[in-house]
């Protein structure tokens, strides 16, 4: 370790495999100082902004919250809180499209800024070496920092590490072309930068701390070294140009000449890494207790006319930041066309080599977006050209000569075209970082970054999904268990029955033919009821409209009362409203218990035909209009307010029924008997709906009623049957 | 004679050669004897455990059976192709395409996997459902409303045709970022020049 | 020694039993299309030619030529490789059921390779002795295995890659075949046997 630090003193670092030197473009924002923005009218903060899981709500719509009041809450670890960047309302809670490729549309907090900018109440801390360990992580994690780099990893999680660390590396190479968001912020607030580092000192305790920083930001390496002028322990590492230094695993093989291993983490070598920006945030969440709700983001490219760094509020939505850099669109209108999917000249979030293109200028900033680079068509002509130019590998390895990860770009993309998951994966495809590299460097153009992209999804993908089919085969083995067990239990059972009855049957066979006997009079018992059923059937259907009072009232109030709050429902639903005579009315509670039961039945089914059928309803609406006044005008019994209670979700079974029936029905649609029922009193309905008189009831009855033959007529399973054919007959005599 | 001597000599010789050789392998096929069939499990292994039953076997483990023992290979509906691929791989015998009889209806707009929903206001509680799942994953008892465990359904279809008041219907399981796929033809951004 | 040493050389690299004589080209098209395949098959034909010409050796000089049998030849041979086959089918079941499947129909047909019956005819045509005979089977069956896993490796990288549309498929590997031949071309006059 102390050869290392030699080195380092002589200057002599390591390399890292292949690199490519794109033009860096950094001049054109690198000079001016980062700007303070107005407050925008309304913020957009994604709940989950970092990698890990989204936090609990702390706060509901039309709440008024404050300048740095946290917004979610999780004791999950891995979920960093989000808080509100600026006073004002919370005005939505809902989806929208966020800051990634997909342009999918995540959970998000609407802000309404109310421009006061009110603070919360605050506790600065004047000394933070007075801080134990705990309070401090605790405030980074309470502050919602997470790693401001790009992956946005949480940073609480990677300073609470407990091996010994013998080198902190501050990231502050920024080597992706353009971006110079970290640059500025380092020549501003160096200060505030090494007071984070500080506490990070304070934290890890690490043998050295090496801060790495490309040579082309000299001003940014001059204030560092003012700043860690009196510090023995920081050293500030200039590293030559070249893309991409500011990768995890690159910084520490320049540095230390250590290699971190596929698949581990550079925390097993004792070594962690921490952007230049979460520094910052560090030091203001430690010091000031500012949490993270701001960053500084590089507003880009020759399509601004004013690129600059800004202060950026997190949730600040990109068309606003394209207006306050006086974004002008090549197509020729300005930025107003927000609202269209694609808007038509590129706007890339991030660099350009790791970037990717937004499909919607509403999406917020978030705590990982360091650059909005909106190019030209000069600059960048391939971000105009949706057309893949790509043609055949050449074979030429300049993408292996490049390759930061010393992988085998070529080969990668022709297991990726095919789709060679596990060649993939003995390429060691997951070490791949993404840099872009290789599809800079390819003479064929090829796409080669995005190949890996998608053959990493699928295989994530094809992971949790064998993940998955392993568990739904283990399910599917407990239950076949589970039910053979279930099989034998039963069948003891039986078998124990049939002992029991055979012991009983013995000693009853003296009496001789008692079981038959019995079995006889169960099927002449059975007989007698079918025959009163259709009888009473009969009875109901023919004088269903009419105003008898009937005395079997009192032993149905419960389907009385299951029939009307069905019928209520039927009503609520349909909006129609059909005035109706008090004479059909008063009928309605009268009713018999089966004419009832199968009104509503009948009405459930009317109503699911009327609907398949796309055509108006009359029936079913003004039937449920009936039976509501029913409802109404009908004296409330006893039993009925009993009965309230369950009245819906008997309702709901009823109608749960009636539907079971239509489904039936429609399977076996198209009787020729049905149809011509249904005809005739189709064509009766017209004049019967303006004249509300009980013969008009009786028609609706007898319409219902043609409607649920025509739908039974081929069934002929049940034993219904014959009472709706026998109601159908006869509501049509009737009419 | 001496032909006839020949003839029987050279019968004779071709006889032992041959008895001695049998008895060989006869000893060696007990010997080498091997129990079951491994290659089921890993036919197994290949399905994709929905137990759907849609091949017309009840479940993965028994259409895998059936697969070593001849069964056609593209039977299996929820695999697809990309599974038939693998059982040929595996069997060393062509690809086929999927059995019109156990194609999966495409007609729906997305090929996202699907799941399950029971609407629960219509759901009555029949427990109908809950006996046709072949994963246990719903939720519910008798006259009480039933709901689908996300997580744990296969997309087999085997509850929606139970249902006796249509309350389930499959749905497709939503694009999340966590699920999301790279499209090659959305990204533009490629270099800098 | 130094003759068994050549011997062995000569015939696997100057007479390679696949590239010069044009033997074995049934599993050599056909197992070479994955290597993990490639291998298991070269070591089964290996064990199988050189327990045959072995084999093959005793029944001729033990029992077809001292019963003036040489007209037999051939249909012995068939008979001892078949068994030999029938043998090594049973091991290689027994010991390594994945590669038993991997084989599938490949590994009964080395029956059919007319490398293993044409190392049993060659050695009784060069007139080899007993342990000539053995060398000779091994080093055809080494050269064999050579040619048939870079021959496997080639393929796996010619599926992935962008070959012309006409060539895709068994022409191309055909062509690389013919371009291996040539290289093997090269080792002529490299040993003199």
């Amino acid at each position: 370790m102390e050869s290392i630090i030699e080195r380092i003193n002589q200057g002599k670092l390591w390399h890292f495999h292949g690199g490519i030197h794109p033009p860096e473009q950094k001049a054109i924002t690198s000079g001016k100082p980062i700007k303070h923005l107005p407050l925008p009218k309304q913020l957009i903060l994604p709940l989950q902004q970092h990698i890990g899981r989204q936090g609990d709500l702390l706060v509901n719509v039309g709440d008024k919250v404050l300048k740095g009041q946290a917004l979610t809450q999780s004791y999950n670890p891995m979920a960093v809180p989000v808080h509100a960047p600026t006073s004002g309302t919370i005005s939505a809670i809902k989806k929208s499209v966020i800051a990634h490729p997909s342009g999918l549309s995540e959970l998000c907090l609407f802000i309404d800024v109310d421009g006061e900018d009110t603070w919360k109440a605050r506790e600065i801390c004047q000394d933070f070496t007075k801080l134990n360990r705990q309070q401090i992580i605790k405030k980074i994690a309470d502050a919602g920092i997470a790693g401001m780099g790009g992956a946005g990893f949480p940073t609480h999680i990677k300073v609470n590490t407990k091996p010994d660390i013998n080198f902190l590396i501050i990231n502050a190479a920024e080597c992706e072309p353009y971006i110079t968001a970290d640059d500025l912020l380092m020549c501003e607030q160096s200060e505030a930068i090494v007071d984070g580092i500080k506490i990070l000192d304070q934290l890890l305790n690490p043998a050295f701390i090496l801060i790495g920083i490309e040579d082309n930001k000299p001003q940014a390496i001059k204030a560092l070294q003012q700043a860690t002028k009196h510090i023995e322990k920081i050293k500030v590492c200039v590293l030559a140009t070249k893309y991409p230094t500011g990768g995890e695993k690159q910084l520490i093989k320049i540095l230390t000449g250590k290699e971190v291993h596929s698949a581990t983490l550079p925390i097993n070598s004792g070594i962690v890494m921490q952007n230049v920006a979460t520094c910052f945030a560090i030091s203001d969440a430690v010091i000031n207790d500012i949490p993270l709700i701001r960053r500084v983001v590089t507003l880009t490219g020759s399509a601004f006319s004013k690129p600059q760094n800004v202060w950026a509020l997190l949730g600040t939505q990109v068309s606003y930041l394209l207006d306050q850099a006086g974004f002008v669109s090549e197509v020729g209108e300005p930025t107003s066309s927000l609202n269209s999917a694609q808007p038509s000249p590129p706007v890339i979030m991030g660099g350009p080599l790791m970037g990717f293109s937004i499909l919607n200028e509403q999406v917020p900033i978030v705590k990982t977006s360091n650059c909005i680079l909106a190019p030209s068509k000069v600059e960048m002509p391939s971000a105009f050209d949706n057309n893949s130019n790509e043609v055949e590998c050449i074979r030429c390895g300049q993408c292996a000569d490049v390759c930061p990860s010393q992988l085998l770009p070529q080969e990668l993309q022709w297991s990726a075209k095919a789709k060679d998951h596990q060649q993939l994966m003995q390429l060691n495809l997951f070490d791949c970082i993404d840099c872009g590299a290789c599809a800079y460097v390819c003479p064929s153009q090829i796409p080669l970054v995005q190949y890996y992209r998608v053959a990493k999804a699928e295989i994530r993908q094809q992971q949790q999904l064998d993940i998955k089919a392993e568990k739904a085969k283990a399910r599917f083995e407990a239950r076949k268990l589970r039910l053979g067990q279930e099989k034998i239990a039963r069948q003891e059972k039986h078998e124990k029955a049939a002992a029991a009855r055979k012991a009983t049957m013995n000693k009853k066979s003296a009496d001789g033919g008692t079981a038959s006997s019995a079995v006889a009079a169960a099927l002449a018992r059975v007989k007698a009821k079918k025959a009163a059923e259709n009888k009473s059937t009969e009875l109901s259907a023919t004088s269903s409209e009419k105003s008898d009072n009937n005395e079997q009232v009192e032993n149905s109030p419960v389907k009385a009362a299951i029939a009307r709050a069905k019928a209520k429902r039927l009503a609520k639903e349909q909006s129609s409203e059909s005035p109706v005579t008090s004479n059909v009315v008063t009928s309605g509670h009268e009713q018999t218990e089966k004419s009832q039961v199968k009104a509503a039945i009948a009405r459930a089914k009317a109503k699911r035909l009327a609907k398949e059928q796309n055509t108006e309803s009359p029936v079913a609406i003004s039937n449920a209009q009936d039976v509501k006044e029913e409802t109404k005008t009908s004296p409330v019994t006893n039993e009925e307010t009993q009965n309230k209670v369950v009245n819906d979700k008997k309702a709901r079974i009823a109608a749960a029924v009636a539907k079971a029936k239509a489904k039936k029905a429609q399977e076996k649609q198209s009787s020729a008997v049905g149809k011509t029922l249904s005809k005739e009193t189709m064509q009766e309905t017209p004049s019967e709906k303006t004249t509300k008189t009980p013969t008009s009831a009786n028609d609706k009855k007898a319409r219902i009623a043609a409607a649920v033959a025509k739908a039974k007529a081929k069934a002929k399973l049940r034993i219904m049957d014959e009472a709706q054919q026998a109601s159908t007959t006869n509501s049509e005599k009737s009419t | 004679m001496s032909i006839i001597m020949n003839i029987l000599i050279a019968i004779l010789v071709l006889g032992v050669i041959s008895a001695l050789f049998g008895a060989l392998l006869g000893y060696a096929s007990v010997r080498f004897h091997v129990e079951g069939d491994p290659i089921v499990e890993q036919l197994d292994a290949l399905l994709p455990q929905t137990q759907c039953g849609q091949c017309g076997y009840p479940g993965c483990k028994p259409y895998a059976e059936a697969v070593a023992n001849g069964e056609a290979i593209n039977k299996c509906a929820p695999g697809g192709e990309d599974t038939i691929k693998k059982i040929a791989d595996l069997l060393g015998v062509d690809v086929q395409p999927v059995d019109d009889n156990h194609e999966q209806d495409d007609s729906s707009q997305s090929n996202r996997p699907k799941v399950a929903f029971i609407i629960e206001e219509d759901c009555i509680g029949c427990t109908k459902c809950i006996q046709a799942c072949p994963v246990d994953a719903i939720l519910g008892a008798a006259k009480q409303m039933h709901t689908i465990i996300i997580d744990e359904c296969t997309g087999c279809d085997l509850c929606v045709a139970p249902c006796p008041v249509d309350c389930i219907e499959m749905r497709p399981t939503p694009e999340t970022i966590q699920n999301w796929q790279w499209d090659l033809n959305k990204i533009a951004v490629k270099q800098v020049n | 020694m130094t003759d068994y040493a050549l011997l062995l050389i000569g015939t696997v690299l100057v007479n390679n039993f696949v590239l010069v004589q044009f033997l074995g080209l049934c599993p050599f098209m056909g197992v070479s299309s994955r290597t993990e395949t490639a291998i298991g098959m070269s070591f089964a034909t290996t064990f199988v030619m050189t327990l045959a010409s072995l084999l093959s050796y005793l029944v001729t000089t033990y029992i077809l030529v001292p019963l003036n049998l040489e007209y037999l030849t051939t249909m012995s041979f068939i008979l001892v490789i078949a068994v030999v086959v029938q043998f090594t089918e049973m091991v290689v079941h027994k010991t390594s059921s994945s590669l038993y499947r991997l084989l599938g129909i490949f590994l009964p047909l080395i029956t059919t390779n007319c490398a293993v019956l044409g190392v049993a005819l060659l050695n009784l045509r060069l007139q080899h002795n007993f342990f000539e005979s053995i060398i000779y089977g091994f080093g055809a069956a080494v050269g064999f295995s050579l040619v048939l896993i870079m021959f496997s490796a080639m393929r796996e990288k010619l599926t992935n890659a962008d070959v012309p549309t006409p060539f895709k498929g068994a022409a191309i590997a055909m062509i690389t075949a013919g371009l291996m031949s040539l290289a093997f071309m090269g080792f002529a006059g490299l040993v003199k046997i």
